[in-house]
């Protein structure tokens, strides 16, 4: 304490992500709020971020795996799909919920210093309260139809998620930003989770798209959702295929040679763009809202 | 007067300058774009013209001038929730902006969990929360509603939490915005004495208020602020003297 007292320092200059750290008890406040906020007054509670994407599960099931036959050459096409699903919904969350935060939050940012950074941060750890729950019911079943993953797959289900985790961040931090000066980032966010769900191979398999895109196919493999998907297909549904059922083509070629670092470095960079926007356009937040 | 040592709040220059900006929408400052710029998207406003001011340690500085003039502009900018657009302001050590009492509030959740989230937004570690829990309750008078959400308190209930939980943030500067008119009559009374207590511990505090005697018995030094320049900095009595003489004079040329 006495060290901080006897210099002069500019107020409000913080060190944007780095300061949340500084900051996780109230981190850690915002995020319980946000949860309790959420489902006050609602009878199942966080039970809901099972029975949303179970009921998404189950359209997608019926419509492609049952009306569209997608199941017949896709062995173990709902643990295909709902690992998918799960991971997508948790990316789509992130982001349209961090998109908004600023925003949101403009009582707060008017009037009280606090590293804005905080918001999306906590709206991401939010997501991730309702993915882990997800996560579990996706690794029973994996575990029903005798789920088998190496190491190296369980390691790689956790970069993912840290993965998806800082895109969603990143991104957040752009849109969230940009949303402060123009609302129709919120309408652009909407656009691009709609997207994602089909730009990924979470419902149809990457190899449907190689048959059409041929050469150009590498474009469809440097969106890093992509990737993660194809990676989340690998630790958990390919683990479950029985000798016989072995797709010779499970997950495309050079996924974790070069499209895993590729997908890493790009959020990387995402991270480091939102970050970089959200600090100059930050300066402004108080006046603008 | 009490010695006073550092300097706890130094402003040079302040300049202040907001956009009154037209549009929210993309559209529109596309079209702006493609039109080469033409005409003003937005229009300028200096809220703050070249403040320079220094504040001790331990002084109690009262912050004074007519609506509009740029007192809450000015204690945001030392509270860092704004960015000065020219000259520079620093502080030493922990500042409070008690700007708004509530802000962090949530309706939906009970007063104590409105405590430590609020505690938190302030600035308090969850050890000084824990530590001045009891305290908090104590001074806002809240007793057994502090488990009922804050929804369903009376606004004298929710003032007195959220000023309670202000001071007990123990902060070495305290940014005081028209907050001081909280509650009712005893609790107001409680408030004042509470601030004094603040500042006979060597406390700095920077206080806007329009009860201007209040303000006179609070604190020993006025700056009084007119369209965003100090014209006048000196003791209170004489600071508050000269802004009732221009209000007096400004409502005269009203009537006129
Ligand atoms: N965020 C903002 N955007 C545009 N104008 C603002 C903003 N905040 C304050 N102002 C303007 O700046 C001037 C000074 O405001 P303020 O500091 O709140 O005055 P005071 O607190 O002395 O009444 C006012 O004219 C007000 O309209
Ligand atoms: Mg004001």
């Amino acid at each position: 304490m006495a060290g901080q007292t006897d210099q002069l320092v500019k107020p409000g200059s913080g060190h944007g992500l780095l300061d949340v750290y500084g900051h996780r008890f109230l981190l850690k406040l915002l995020v319980r709020k946000e949860i309790k906020v959420r489902y006050r007054g609602s009878v199942l509670g966080l039970m809901w971020s099972y029975v949303k994407p179970l009921v998404q599960f189950l359209i997608y099931f019926v419509a492609l795996g049952i009306f569209l036959n997608l199941q017949r050459g896709t062995p173990n096409y709902a643990i295909y799909l709902f690992s998918g699903i799960v991971l997508v919904n948790f990316f789509t969350e992130s982001l349209s919920n961090a998109t908004r935060s600023i925003v949101d939050n403009r009582d707060l940012i008017r009037k009280i210093y606090l590293p804005r950074e905080l918001f999306p941060v906590a709206t991401v750890w939010v997501s991730a309260a309702h993915f882990l729950p997800q996560l579990l019911v996706l690794v029973g079943a994996c575990l029903v139809v005798g789920w088998t993953p190496s190491v190296l797959q369980l390691a790689a289900v956790i970069l993912i998620f840290v993965m998806v985790a800082v895109l969603g961040t990143g991104l957040g931090l752009l849109f969230g930003a940009v949303n402060v000066y123009f609302r129709d980032s919120e309408n652009i966010v909407d656009m691009i989770v709609m997207v994602v769900t089909w730009a990924s191979p979470v419902l149809y398999l990457w190899s449907m798209v190689q048959k059409v895109m041929g050469e150009w196919f590498w474009i469809y493999q440097l969106n890093p959702m992509t990737v993660a998907v194809e990676v989340f297909h690998w630790a958990f549904w390919e683990p479950t295929l029985r000798g016989g059922q072995l797709v010779n083509d499970a997950t495309p070629p050079g996924m974790l040679t070069l499209w895993l670092p590729v997908a890493l470095l790009t959020t990387l960079a995402v991270l480091f763009l939102g970050q970089f926007t959200f600090r100059r356009l930050a300066v402004h937040f108080a006046q603008e809202l | 007067m009490t010695s006073h040592g550092h300097v706890a709040i130094s402003c040079i220059d302040l300049r202040k300058q907001f956009v009154l900006r037209h549009t929210r929408s993309l559209k529109e400052a596309l079209v702006w774009l493609a039109k080469g710029r033409k005409g003003d998207l937005s229009k300028k406003f200096l809220a703050l013209k070249d403040v320079s001011l220094e504040v001790k340690q331990g002084e109690t500085v009262a912050l004074m001038g007519l609506n509009g003039s740029g007192k809450s502009t000015l204690l945001k900018l030392i509270s860092g929730v704004l960015q000065p657009d020219g000259g520079t302001v620093r502080t030493r050590g922990r500042v409070a902006g008690l700007i708004e009492v509530g802000a962090g509030f949530h309706h939906d959740l009970s007063g104590r969990d409105n405590v430590y989230l609020n505690g938190a937004i302030l600035g308090m570690t969850e050890k000084q929360i824990d530590e001045k829990f009891d305290s908090i309750v104590e001074f806002s008078e809240i007793g057994e509603f502090i488990d009922t959400e804050v929804k369903f308190y009376s606004s004298g209930m929710y003032l007195r939490l959220a000023f309670s939980i202000a001071v007990h943030t123990d902060p070495e500067v305290f940014l005081i915005d028209e907050i001081l008119a909280v509650g009712d009559e005893p609790f107001q009374r409680k408030c004042i004495a509470k601030i004094k207590e603040l500042s006979d511990m060597g406390k700095t505090l920077f206080v806007v208020s329009h009860d201007l005697d209040l303000v006179a018995t609070v604190c020993e030094r006025g700056v009084l602020l007119e369209h965003g320049e100090v014209v006048m900095d000196g003791e209170v009595h004489a600071v508050v003297a000269e802004l009732r003489r221009r209000s007096a004079h400004a409502e005269s040329e009203d009537s006129l």
